[in-house]
């Protein structure tokens, strides 16, 4: 079974079944840990901005324009900040870990 | 609370101008009754024309494909025979049923609107700026911080810094240029999602020095009394403080709950407003929630199950504003009344 390691807002770790093909957003969203998605997987709402583990982000597709422009609106982010609508779980992604944004 | 003297008398109250909103004027309309639709953005749509414009939507029935502009601009196309009064730009502040049953609604303009009923179809909440999240921001909001430029004037002379790299960002820094008295645009990166030729404008600017362009991010600021007198950037060479006594922000637009959660209304997940499945009426009677914002058992978010609770909740409606008339179901193929609100068809003809 692939999973993946949550930081909560609050703190708090989750390991969570991962579900191949689903966006990692869809997933989180799922397991009610607090994201939201408002606008579905748009690239739109920012509401699944999550912050990744450093030895992951290199590890995953890169970030297209869309998502690079959204995130450059943002008042606050990190190095490894990504939108997690726009990353495809696949098993290969076994062990990702990675901490919810802010809301902002 | 007392009536204002200019107070808009309707039939229907819709707060939220998103595709559930727009048609239940349809609906409402079909049935003989006047809305009004206030929505916090400047232009009808809601999220369908705020967020996602240009994306397709594939589930709407009939219609194999269609982007967010194009569902609210037919949505407008369709309710326009019953002609709609738009309160945009404006937030509902606040909502109180009166003792002779109707309700008074408020906006942020301090308008105030009598209702016979409420249509809450605020999708997921109100859009409202994201804020930087800085040390003592909000004393500085509404006096030298600012989301929008509402007044001109208010930044003429000013040391004013612009941060974003969207249109509203780069439109103002150069509608500034001479107006304010030194111009600072910032933003994380030099890609911005604005129009090439504002960036290229902006770029000259900058070249003949009348405007100052800098990678970086806000870090602090400093001021008294909600003055600004300056704010501490951080770029990649480090920390950088420099006069601003005016700060234009514009970081997008999030969404909120808002005064919403103050009406006394049954919330689900704190975000989400109970209704029935026969009206869409929540635990006030003549307040009905439709679209994303209700909850009930097996809801689904999508923009057909806004469609058909605005059905509903129109048809309970007109038993709550016309009592004391008979409620005739109808259907729009055949029934001279509805074309002619429509109108549309033969209208010589008897039903």
């Amino acid at each position: 079974m692939a999973v993946l390691h949550v930081t909560d807002r609050d703190g708090r770790n989750h390991t969570l079944e991962g579900a191949e093909g689903w966006r990692v957003m869809e997933i989180l969203r799922d397991h009610g840990v607090g994201v939201e998605g408002i606008c579905g997987g748009a690239c739109d709402c920012a509401t699944c901005h999550v912050i990744v583990a450093p030895d992951w982000a290199g590890r995953l597709h890169p970030a297209r324009e869309d998502e690079l422009l959204k995130l450059d609106e943002l008042p606050a982010i990190e190095a490894t900040s990504r939108l997690s609508c726009q990353i495809l779980w696949e098993e290969a992604l076994d062990g990702l870990t990675l901490t919810l944004a802010e809301v902002n | 609370m007392a009536l204002h003297p200019t107070s808009t008398i309707t039939d229907v109250a819709i707060i939220g101008a998103g595709p559930t909103g727009l048609f239940a004027v349809f609906e409402l309309g079909l049935l003989g009754l006047k809305a009004v639709v206030i929505d916090v953005l400047d232009k009808p749509g809601g999220q369908c024309s705020e967020l996602y414009p240009e994306k397709p939507i594939y589930d709407i029935p009939s219609w194999p494909v269609i982007s967010g502009q194009e569902l609210t601009d037919k949505l407008l196309e369709q309710i326009a025979p019953f002609t709609p009064e738009f309160r945009l730009g404006q937030l509902v502040t606040h909502l109180e049923k009166r003792a002779d049953g109707r309700f008074t609604l408020q906006t942020s303009d301090g308008e105030m609107i009598d209702a016979g009923a409420i249509f809450i179809a605020a999708g997921a909440g109100s859009f409202a700026p994201r804020k930087p999240k800085l040390d003592g921001l909000d004393a500085f909001e509404g006096t030298s911080v600012f989301y929008a430029v509402r007044k001109r004037a208010r930044f003429a002379g000013s040391d004013l810094v612009v941060v974003g790299g969207g249109d509203s960002a780069l439109d103002w820094a150069i509608d500034m240029v001479g107006h304010a008295k030194s111009v600072t645009l910032m933003h994380r990166s030099d890609r911005f999602r604005a129009a090439p030729a504002s960036v290229a404008a902006m770029r000259a600017l900058e070249a003949e020095g009348k405007l100052r362009f800098v990678e970086g991010d806000l870090h602090a600021l400093s001021g008294a009394a909600g003055q600004l007198d300056a704010v501490t950037i951080k770029t990649k060479a480090g920390l950088e403080t420099l006069p601003a006594t005016r700060l234009l922000a514009f970081f997008g637009l999030t969404i909120e709950l808002g005064p919403i959660g103050d009406w006394g209304l049954d919330l689900a997940d704190g975000k989400q407003i109970r209704v029935d499945t026969e009206k869409f009426q929540t635990t006030t009677p003549g307040i009905f929630a439709i679209g994303d914002i209700n909850h009930y058992p097996g809801k689904l978010k999508l923009i057909l199950s806004g469609f058909h609770e605005a059905a509903l909740a129109s048809h309970a409606a007109f038993k709550v504003v016309r009592p004391e008339e008979k409620l005739r179901f109808q259907y729009t193929t055949s029934s001279s009344e509805l074309q002619q609100r429509l109108q549309v068809g033969d209208t010589s003809k008897a039903a």
